[in-house]
């Protein structure tokens, strides 16, 4: 397992969420997922303006093992999508914190981030699994 | 405690992902499920497949009894080595295994069955090997390993001395030999060419390394998923099970109706459904759109509604396959629920890919 980092917030359900400098979310699964899913072959993402709450469904991935929801840690407006995910969507298993990104939300309501798991919390989480 | 194979160092030191499989801890993949799947297509890979049970029949009538037990006719093997694939059938006709049975002599006969199926299938071979006055023994001390792939057969050959290896190189399809104390066999899992082959147990991490060194990569359990599906290969307890005929499995190739004289377990109920017309069948799907068919997906079809057995991402084709039972005369308009979703996808004849290529029409 590579190591998680600081900058990051995290949902039980293994997404992963960055507040950027200007003050947007960018959004995607943790590492620790992307090798429970296995090798990813389609990425089902949210469309540009789509309007999403905190918690609910915004994207699925699916492996050649499993297809899975993708919620959302918070709540907010969708802004860009990682597009390059539909061709090759083996980046999010070779850089899942990384080029594996998928959306970036405007948020709604920037104290949702404050109810997410810290990584040191997201990695005892996974320790306990 | 699940149980582990000989070979069970040899994945952790090759940073295998190891799952549960069956009660047995087996290597799901070593780093790309997908990777080894396309190794395997192109070159050659290796698996790991002692956890599957082999079984030693001997007595003077062990032919009588397999004839007996098997749908398929053991009558067929007149050639010492040669292998034929069957399933054992309860008395109404429902699927209790897919086996392979090789024939040594008139007094021996090797078996081998599905792992998952181990004490059930033993039960009932015990159960009427009374009879025939054969005795079973479990080779628990053989572990097997699975070389597949275009070029798998050159490099197992290449192992062995030279009087083996032009033994082994001319080993004809389905047929099984001893070689140096080892019994390969030109069988597989995969739809490619390549071989079985079983090791005493004390020597199979060191005949593992010897594949390793030669370039023979390790595939794991989820490469060999989704292999034999591309291949069309029925997987027991998913495509077929003892509620099932092998008439509903496309497995109606496996079973010798003929001579009507050979009497074998399961015979009366398979006459009668064939006479009485098989309700239902399997077919191969595609899916051209995105998406991935899984097992126990509702295929609607116009005849009523059937159910997805086997389905998956094919890695050759880039897109979801699957196999499916579904009513007779369920014709060609059919749609599988996906998550809610009901999508239009193709019927087509399976195997999709045979040696490498997808087939026509896929």
């Amino acid at each position: 397992m590579s190591d998680i980092p600081g900058d990051l917030k995290f949902l039980k359900s293994h997404e992963w969420a960055r507040l950027e400098d200007n003050g947007t979310v960018t959004v995607g699964i943790s590492d620790h997922a992307q090798s429970a899913l296995g090798d990813l072959v389609y990425v089902e993402l949210p469309s540009v303006g789509d309007t999403i709450e905190a918690g609910n469904g915004a994207a699925v991935v699916e492996s050649v093992k499993a297809a899975s929801d993708v919620y959302a840690p918070v709540s907010g407006t969708v802004i860009a999508v990682n597009e390059s995910l539909s061709d090759k969507p083996e980046t999010i298993n070779q850089d899942a914190y990384g080029e594996g990104w998928m959306f970036v939300l405007k948020p709604s309501n920037t104290a949702e981030l404050d109810e997410l798991l810290t990584p040191d919390d997201y990695a005892e989480q996974l320790d306990t699994e | 405690m699940l149980k582990k194979t000989p070979l069970h160092a040899a994945h952790l030191a090759a940073n295998a992902k190891m799952v549960d499989f069956g009660g047995w801890e087996m290597p799901l993949n070593y780093g790309s499920q997908l990777e080894e799947h396309h190794l395997v297509r192109r070159g050659a890979g290796m698996f790991d497949v002692s956890h599957m049970t082999v079984v030693d029949l001997h007595g003077e009538r062990v032919r009588a009894f397999l004839s007996e037990l098997l749908a398929n006719d053991v009558a067929k093997l007149k050639v010492s080595g040669k292998a034929l694939y069957s399933c054992m059938l309860t008395e109404q006709g429902g699927v209790i295994d897919d086996l392979i049975v090789y024939f040594q002599d008139e007094q021996f006969f090797r078996m081998v069955v599905n792992a998952a199926t181990r004490d059930k299938d033993l039960d009932w071979l015990a159960r009427h090997a009374t009879r025939f006055g054969v005795t079973l023994t479990e080779r628990r001390d053989l572990a097997m390993i699975a070389v597949q792939g275009p070029d798998a057969r050159r490099l197992v050959a290449g192992l062995f001395g030279a009087e083996t290896r032009a033994r082994v190189e001319k080993l004809g399809k389905f047929v099984g030999a001893e070689a140096e104390g080892l019994f390969v066999a030109r069988t597989g899992y995969t739809g490619e060419d390549g071989f079985e082959i079983m090791v005493p147990e004390t020597r199979a991490i060191e005949f593992w390394n010897q594949l390793l060194a030669v370039g023979v990569k390790p595939a794991g359990l989820g490469a060999r998923d989704t292999l034999r599906l591309e291949a069309g290969m029925n997987l027991y307890g998913q495509d077929m099970d003892e509620t099932v005929s092998p008439f509903e499995a496309a497995l109606a190739w496996t079973v010798a109706l003929e001579p009507a004289t050979r009497h074998f377990i399961g015979r009366d109920a398979l006459v009668r459904q064939k006479s009485a017309g098989v309700p239902r069948e399997m077919i191969g799907i595609v899916l051209d759109d995105k998406g991935v068919m899984r097992h126990g997906q509702k295929v609607l079809t116009p005849a009523g509604d059937g159910e997805v057995l086997s389905g998956t991402f094919s890695p050759t084709l880039g897109k979801s396959i699957a196999l499916a039972r579904v009513p007779v005369g369920a014709g060609e308009a059919l749609q599988v629920d996906i998550r809610g979703k009901a999508v239009p996808v193709r019927r087509v004849k399976f195997p999709f890919v045979r040696d490498g290529k997808p087939q026509p029409g896929i």
